[in-house]
């Protein structure tokens, strides 16, 4: 029930960006989901794509520095208080999200919501106790 | 092993009896050949006669890289150009360049030490040496070329540079005695480990670093990556080029050969020498040099004498690894910082890769000092806080080594430029 990210140290220059997202389009890697965390010196590229392992060879290859993590793939509908109810699960577990990032997908009034918490394992039980459907990495990378 | 063991293990009086008899016939030879010698010792009242003790050393005066460059280009030299059958000179970026001239018989001299160096580095006839020291003017590679061909091993006279052809004749010629800059073999180490080539198919046993400085966990990290024993090596071309002096396997010092060196150090602002066990700068006095002998050369490298007998029976005084050199000290906020104390940081604290450039700037009337170095895989995280975390861990390291803080930038790997020859570690943007 695990999602592999793929996370990739940038510097804060011009072009580096460019240059991951032409190496992952050389292999013909699609990119699912993304975000970035900044600070005023560098970036942490956080990636989901749908072949992972793939990914993270090809990016070390080109010199890159890059680490597989897991994390957790949701689908909620997209509506008011889709997220909050997930959320509400997660506190009640007492698990904390060190962050998350959220993806619509407008045809199917749905959103991708990718999670890394603290403990994973358990926050997939609370999520499932719940009811709330956890993607498998293969969905998730299917989308 | 010992190349010249009657030498290198000559009981100390008798090196001091042989050091007076040479510092005699120096002093005499610049007095007579070298107008420049001659004028500042009579400045000071001074003969040949003079010098009746090894202590009347110190009533000398300093020879300093000013000095050579004011006498470009021959000015110096003791004997005539008939006899000189070489020179090699320095770079002139700041200046006219230094340039040293040798007699058939200072190559002589200096063959001999650099056979002596790499036998301590294991080197026999059997041995293969790849000389990837930059050759021509520099010292560094005929330096070595030369001592590799005394004790008869093989010499693969690569030069520097062309990194991956360095490794494929490595592979190739079975090389077992890399000789380089410590930050070229780091290089070359990197290198190896991305072609994914196996240990076992290099013959590597042994590496001759030096011509600028490194430190001990350095050493640690090249004899780990290469699987090789790493020796330091010890010269400056104003004094002859490389092997001065060298490390043995005792490790604790480089053995200065004192049949044809004499060492002191002095306090670089009073000019006064210290006692063995002080830290100070280098000076050197040459004892059988004929083409450019050197009366009390200031070399500007900081480090320690000391003249206790050490392990592997050699007699001679041991230096301690150059802590840094003047020249590369900078003074930060009236701190003096030399780049060498970083990489030592780095390197025990084992979170980044050893490669690191040091760039400063004043703002308004305050330097800031800002030390960029490479992110590793091993301490990567796909978490802000935990790659913040190591700068800050870092950063109070540094401070509490160097007094003077600082601010640590990540940057990506190999993006610090790498050296094919002597690192560029400072990048001073300060117009002082």
């Amino acid at each position: 029930m695990k999602v592999k990210q793929i996370s990739v140290f940038l510097e804060n220059k011009s072009g580096r960006l460019a240059m991951l997202t032409k190496t992952l389009a050389q292999k013909n890697i699609n990119i699912r989901a993304l975000s970035i965390a900044d600070t005023t010196d560098f970036g942490i590229l956080r990636l989901i794509v749908d072949r992972p392992d793939e990914a993270y060879q090809v990016l070390k290859e080109a010199g890159f520095t890059a680490s597989e993590t897991n994390v957790i793939g949701v689908q909620i509908p997209d509506c008011p208080g889709g997220l909050a109810q997930i959320m509400e699960v997660l506190a009640e577990a007492h698990i904390n999200i060190e962050y998350l990032y959220a993806l619509p997908e407008k045809p199917v009034d749905q959103a991708l919501v990718i999670f890394r918490v603290e403990r994973v394992d358990d926050a997939i039980i609370a999520l499932q106790e719940a009811g709330i459907t956890v993607l498998s990495g293969e969905e998730v990378y299917g989308l | 092993m010992m190349w010249n063991r009657p030498m290198e293990t000559l009981p100390r009086e008798q090196i001091k009896q042989l050091q007076l008899q040479r510092l005699q016939q120096t002093v005499e030879r610049v007095y007579h050949n070298v107008p420049a010698y001659r004028q500042k010792m009579q400045e000071r009242h001074l003969t040949p006669q003079d010098i009746r003790s090894l202590e009347d050393l110190r009533r000398l005066p300093f020879t300093t890289k000013q000095d050579l460059r004011d006498a470009y280009p021959y000015g110096l030299f003791a004997a005539p150009m008939k006899d000189i059958v070489r020179v090699h000179a320095s770079s002139g970026t700041t200046g006219n360049a230094t340039v040293v001239g040798y007699t058939r018989s200072d190559l002589n001299h200096w063959s001999e030490l650099m056979a002596r160096t790499l036998t301590i580095a294991g080197a026999s006839p059997e041995s293969v040496i790849q000389i990837a020291y930059g050759y021509g003017l520099f010292t560094g590679g005929l330096g070595v070329h030369y001592g590799a061909e005394k004790v008869g091993a093989t010499v693969v006279p690569i030069s520097g540079g062309n990194t991956k052809r360095q490794i494929k004749l490595m592979q190739d010629f079975g090389t077992t005695i890399l000789a380089c800059t410590p930050s070229y073999a780091l290089f070359l180490a990197e290198t190896i480990q991305e072609m994914q080539i196996p240990r076992e198919q290099l013959q590597l046993k042994a590496g001759v670093f030096g011509a600028e400085p490194w430190t001990e966990e350095m050493r640690k990290e090249l004899e780990y990556r290469l699987q090789i024993m790493a020796i330091d090596i010890y010269g400056l071309s104003e004094v002859m080029g490389p092997g001065v002096s060298t490390d043995c396997h005792v490790r604790q010092g480089l053995h200065i050969f004192e049949d044809h060196f004499i060492p002191e150090i002095i306090d670089p602002i009073t000019e006064e020498p210290l006692p063995p066990g002080e830290p100070g700068e280098l000076v050197f006095t040459s004892l059988t040099k004929e083409g450019f002998p050197v009366i009390r050369y200031r070399t500007r490298d900081i480090s320690v004498l000391d003249d206790t007998p050490c392990a592997c029976g050699r007699t001679h005084v041991r230096m301690s690894k150059i802590r840094g050199r003047t020249d590369d000290m900078v003074i930060i906020r009236g701190v003096n910082v030399f780049p060498s104390q970083i990489e030592s940081v780095l390197l025990q604290l084992g979170l980044t890769e050893p490669h690191y450039l040091l760039v400063i700037d004043r703002v308004g009337t305050m330097d800031t000092l800002e030390v960029r170095v490479e992110v590793s895989e091993k301490m990567f995280s796909d978490k802000v806080a935990n790659l913040e975390q190591v700068e800050r861990t870092i950063q109070r390291e540094l401070e509490s080594l160097l007094g003077v803080s600082s601010r640590v930038r990540l940057v990506e790997p190999k993006s610090i430029e790498r050296s094919e020859g002597k690192a560029k570690r400072v990048i001073d943007n300060r117009r002082l």
